[in-house]
């Protein structure tokens, strides 16, 4: 408490020298309201320095090329299999009738009808609505790369498990990592592997792998110690104890990681068509930019389909607990659904062979909702444009101007010393320090005012999630059913990819900042939503039968005792929601914003890897600052609550 | 029998950043404690016969898990000597060491360590696995040793999916599996119901009944001690206070913990005839008593016997010596010494 009491005297003094530094912008030096010459670094330069050196000059060239090379076979042999691209083995393809038959057994066997009906439906849905060779295109990357992401990120988990020091550099490495946008990761990708499927599935198969990492390292540190003595006194070896002890006991975690790695590689599968990555991204983003709204919605409804059953599928997986069978003599019995399955795909190989529907629906078979939901679409526009251009306009000249033009006005040394006071209030001199240290180096990178607009369309979109997502969590956690059905679409919004998010909004809005700012705003609100509702539901009984013996009123039962105990959790989802955004803002910049996320889009047009790491990194390190006085302020109230 | 299988000779364990520098210190300096450093095992001098059964207990944090871990190296010792059928294990090669914990241990956890993801029966045949037997004779084998802990019938269930004394039981299996001579238990039963505890001690004694082992026994229940020991090695703060046979630690305790630890005890049920026995002063006369029951089975006996001095004969029929009815009536009533 004494401790605080210092810290807040400190942070004042520094709240003070900001304010003073405002109001006296008028007579300050040019130097202190823009980050001056000399402090600007030319952080580009020196990457691209780095990077010619390691691919002219140290030949990783070479090995990129020949490791890109296994990838595009193995992605020739997905592709003749999936949609009959004419490569070995000239098998393909594969007829979509058997696809959905597997797809369906798949989530019978996992968790029974409900999600058979679901993976089953979905491929269904993509063969009829004439989507197939898309999908097939984006899923033949994520059938390649995942596995590659899976075995990494167990091979470096492995050995960040057995040296403490491997682990501690690993570790910021992976932080920023998880903070840096995606499109950070494709220009290095374009650099060395040039654009298309290929480089595609590499800049997918490098994103996907810290989850992995993380989870395979939770996984394995949890495993309970006596299972590990058990083993050892069995007599095992070092290596029949890492494969045939921890990790089968580590799996559950091992699996969640498998389920993360498939949900990013769906996510960056979809952005990769930024680098001509063909597919059912790539589709979208050319019917979303010729505003052709029908079929973008019905590509959306795929892209989310497939989320939704790679999600249940693999989370299935993961959470299903062995259970012994009934002993039976036969082997029909035990391998019935193996089967049935056989059965299945024999039918629709026959199906295929006689009915070439079977095999393939051809686009002029198709089915398309196209028409319908333009037709409603129109209507809905109609009635509710004079609404959404009032809420444009009032957005634009009373929130987002003056927010921007505010932004843009404060002199950097004010932000830095905000941030200072800031950091200071909450985490004293190191936390001071920290922040300081992440925004100076955004200063010294010269992309200061771009920089300041990204902070800006955050931090609105986050305020305006807020105010949303608050009252609904508030309501939704009233009731204990609502509070489920609310989580349950949470987490089933939380899986789809941040592209589909787009595709509403402009839908509403068109082109321009709002249309950015709504996206941001739905995208961010639903980790505040679902975080607030756990944080809600978890508050110990006794405490609130405690309050209510005392004569509490639900005001303040809310206020006193429900809001503080679940803070800590809300933290954690604000943590989220200010990430989400992060990204949510850089993806957006295609629809035309003036961040660093269209500069990072020109160094991605450009393959200027100095340039787009450098934008990468500022955008990592607002992240990683977030991340730390979120963090660190979650602590010290977790510590002052006791829990 | 009097041959010892396990010897330590001043073992320390301390768990801290620098362990050995810290024992050195210690050594300067013995009542030294310094933040970060736990001193979980301190001087311990023990022998263990082949085929006897040592219960070593104590309160929860009193070393004993730790004691029995270095006496399988699972733990590096810090100082001192364990040797191991002769041999230091500290000097033991890894390989050495595996084929040691492969032919001649065997060891039950406290909270079972079974695999989660394998088959009652696959756990038990791990052991067998690891040797390298083929798969057919170690499933024999594993069956054999679950129809033996009363598992029939279990063998293609999942650990989650027993309850907690078949956990144990399949613990037991396993560790049986590879025919041990030296047998750890860590507090085999303190994770059951007491009712289960006590079918467990019962079907733990069976076995014990069965076979010709060194057990090496930990717990915290000094009733389960009683009742399972030939000798209780009792420990605290890492140090063993006594180690000896159950009726000597209850008549002579040999400090004021043990005393303590012994006071609540009914000495009756532990103490045992022969350990009353003195040398005849007269020829016997009458009805002897045999020298391995307890004072109070005999009671209803001892109390109404109008001898003064009990003639007491070993399980041979031998006479060995004799007891005084007021000595043992002293014990029966609590009062002794
Ligand atoms: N791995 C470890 N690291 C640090 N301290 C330990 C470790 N294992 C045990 N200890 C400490 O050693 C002491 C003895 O523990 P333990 O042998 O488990 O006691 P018991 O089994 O008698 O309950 C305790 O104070 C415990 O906290
Ligand atoms: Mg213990």
């Amino acid at each position: 408490m004494e401790r605080d009491a210092r810290f807040a005297g400190t942070a004042k003094l520094l709240l003070a020298l900001a304010v003073g530094l405002m109001v006296f912008k008028a007579i300050l030096p040019q130097g202190m309201i823009r980050p001056p010459e000399w402090l600007v670094l030319p952080f580009a330069d020196w990457i691209n320095v780095v990077f010619s050196f390691l691919q002219n000059d140290l030949g990783l060239m070479a090995v990129t090329r020949a490791f890109s090379a296994v990838v595009e076979w193995l992605l020739n042999v997905t592709a003749n299999l999936l949609y009959g691209k004419s490569r070995w083995p000239n098998l393909g393809p594969i007829p979509w009738s058997v696809i959905a038959v597997t797809a369906f057994m798949a989530g019978y066997a996992l968790k029974g009808w409900r999600l058979g009906l679901i993976s089953g439906g979905t491929f269904v849905w993509i063969a009829l609505m004439g989507q197939w060779k898309w999908a097939m295109e984006t899923l033949s990357v994520i059938v390649v790369a995942a596995p590659f992401s899976v075995i990494l990120g167990l091979v470096l988990a492995v050995l960040a498990w057995r040296s403490p020091r491997f682990e501690r550099v690993l570790n910021p490495i992976l932080s920023i990592a998880q903070s840096l946008p995606h499109f950070a990761y494709m220009i290095p990708v374009v650099v060395f592997i040039g654009v298309g499927p290929k480089a595609g599935a590499i800049v997918t198969i490098i994103f996907s792998v810290p989850p992995m990492i993380r989870m395979t390292l939770l996984g394995l540190k949890k495993v309970p110690e006596e299972v590990i003595e058990a083993a050892k006194m069995s007599g095992a070896t070092r290596w029949q104890l890492l494969t045939r002890a921890r990790i089968p006991t580590a799996r559950s975690e091992i699996l969640i990681g498998v389920n993360q790695v498939i949900m990013q590689c769906l996510a960056m599968v979809v952005l990769a068509s930024f680098i001509g990555m063909p597919g059912l991204g790539q589709k979208l983003l050319q019917l979303l930019q010729s505003l052709k709204i029908g079929l973008s919605v019905e590509i959306g409804i795929t892209i989310i389909l497939l989320a939704v059953t790679l999600d249940r599928l693999t989370k299935a997986w993961a959470l299903r607990q062995p259970m012994h069978e009934a002993a039976s003599p036969s082997w029909i019995t035990r391998n019935r659904l193996l089967l049935i399955w056989l059965t299945l795909c024999a039918i629709g190989f026959g199906l295929a062979h006689v009915f070439p529907y079977f095999l393939e629906v051809e686009r002029r078979q198709a089915l398309s909702v196209a028409g319908p939901v333009d037709a409603l679409m129109d209507h809905l526009i109609r009635l509710i444009t004079p609404v959404t251009l009032w809420l444009r306009w009032f957005l634009i000249t009373w929130v987002l101007i003056p927010m921007r033009d505010a932004y843009l006005w404060l002199p950097f040394t004010a932000v830095l010393v905000l941030l200072a006071a800031l950091g200071w209030a909450i985490g004293g001199l190191r936390s001071a320090l920290i922040c300081v240290a992440y925004f100076g180096l955004i200063a010294a990178s010269g992309w200061w005012d771009r920089a300041m607009i990204t902070v800006y369309m955050v931090c609105i979109s986050v305020l305006i999630a807020a105010i949303l997502a608050i009252p609904l969590a508030l309501w939704g956690a009233r009731n204990p059913e609502r509070a489920g059905r609310i989580l349950l679409i949470c987490d089933t919004a939380q899986t789809f990819p941040s592209f589909i998010y787009l595709i509403p909004v402009i839908m509403l809005f068109g082109v321009n900042d709002v249309a950015v700012v709504a996206a941001v705003v739905v995208f961010a609100a639903v980790p505040l939503v679902r975080y607030t509702i756990e944080g809600l539901r978890n508050v110990p009984p006794e405490m609130i039968e405690a309050a209510n013996m005392s004569g509490a009123t639900q005001a303040q039962l809310l206020w006193h005792v429900r809001l503080p105990l679940a803070l800590p959790t809300m933290l954690v989802g604000a943590n989220q929601s200010v990430m989400f955004s992060l990204f949510m803002v850089i993806i957006a910049a295609f629809i035309g914003t003036q961040d660093l996320g269209q500069e990072m889009q020109r160094a991605l047009s450009s393959t200027d890897v100095g340039k787009g790491l450098v934008l990468g990194f500022a955008v990592a390190f607002m992240g990683l600052l977030t991340d730390h006085l979120i963090t660190r302020w979650s602590e010290t109230r977790k510590r002052a609550l006791g829990i | 029998m009097t041959e010892s299988v396990i010897s330590c000779h001043n073992v320390s364990k301390i768990f801290g950043p620098n362990p050995a520098q810290h024992l050195a210190n210690l050594k300067a300096d013995p009542s030294l404690t310094q933040a970060g450093y736990v001193h979980a095992v301190r001087e311990v001098n023990l022998e263990i016969r082949r085929g006897e059964m040592l219960v070593v207990m104590g309160l929860s944090g009193s070393g004993k898990s730790t004691l029995v871990r270095c006496l399988s190296r699972l733990i590096e010792i810090t100082g001192g000597t364990v040797t191991v059928e002769g041999r230091d294990i500290a000097t033991l090669s890894e390989p050495d060491l595996i084929d040691l914990r492969r032919r001649k241990m065997g060891m039950v956890f406290q909270s079972f360590g079974l695999l989660p993801h394998r088959s009652v029966l696959e756990n038990v045949a791990f052991p067998l696995e690891m040797r390298g037997q083929d798969r057919a004779t170690r499933y024999s084998r594993a069956r054999e040793m679950l129809e033996l802990v009363g598992l029939k019938g279990r063998e293609d269930y999942f650990p989650r999916e027993l309850s907690g004394g078949q956990q144990q039981r399949v613990g037991i299996a396993r560790s049986l599996a590879v025919e041990p001579d030296i047998w750890f238990l860590d507090e085999p039963f303190s994770a059951l119901d007491p009712l289960i505890r006590r079918e467990m001690q019962d079907e733990f004694l069976r076995l014990k009944g069965m076979m010709n082992k060194t057990i090496v026994f930990i717990t915290h229940d000094f009733d389960e001690a009683l009742r399972l020991a030939d000798r209780i090695a009792i420990m605290k703060d890492g140090r063993i206070e006594q180690c000896d046979t159950p009726d000597k630690i209850v008549l002579h305790p040999a400090t004021d913990y043990v005393a303590k630890f012994t006071s609540e005890i009914d000495r009756a049920r532990v103490v045992h005839i022969g350990s009353l026995v003195r040398p005849l002063t007269a020829p016997p006369s009458g009805e002897p008593v045999p020298a391995h029951r307890t004072i109070r089975d005999l009671a209803r006996q001892l109390i109404s016997d109008p001898r003064v001095e009990i003639p007491v004969i070993n399980a041979q029929g031998a006479v060995i010596g004799s007891v005084l009815r007021q000595a043992a009536l002293d014990v029966l009533l609590g009062d002794a010494q």
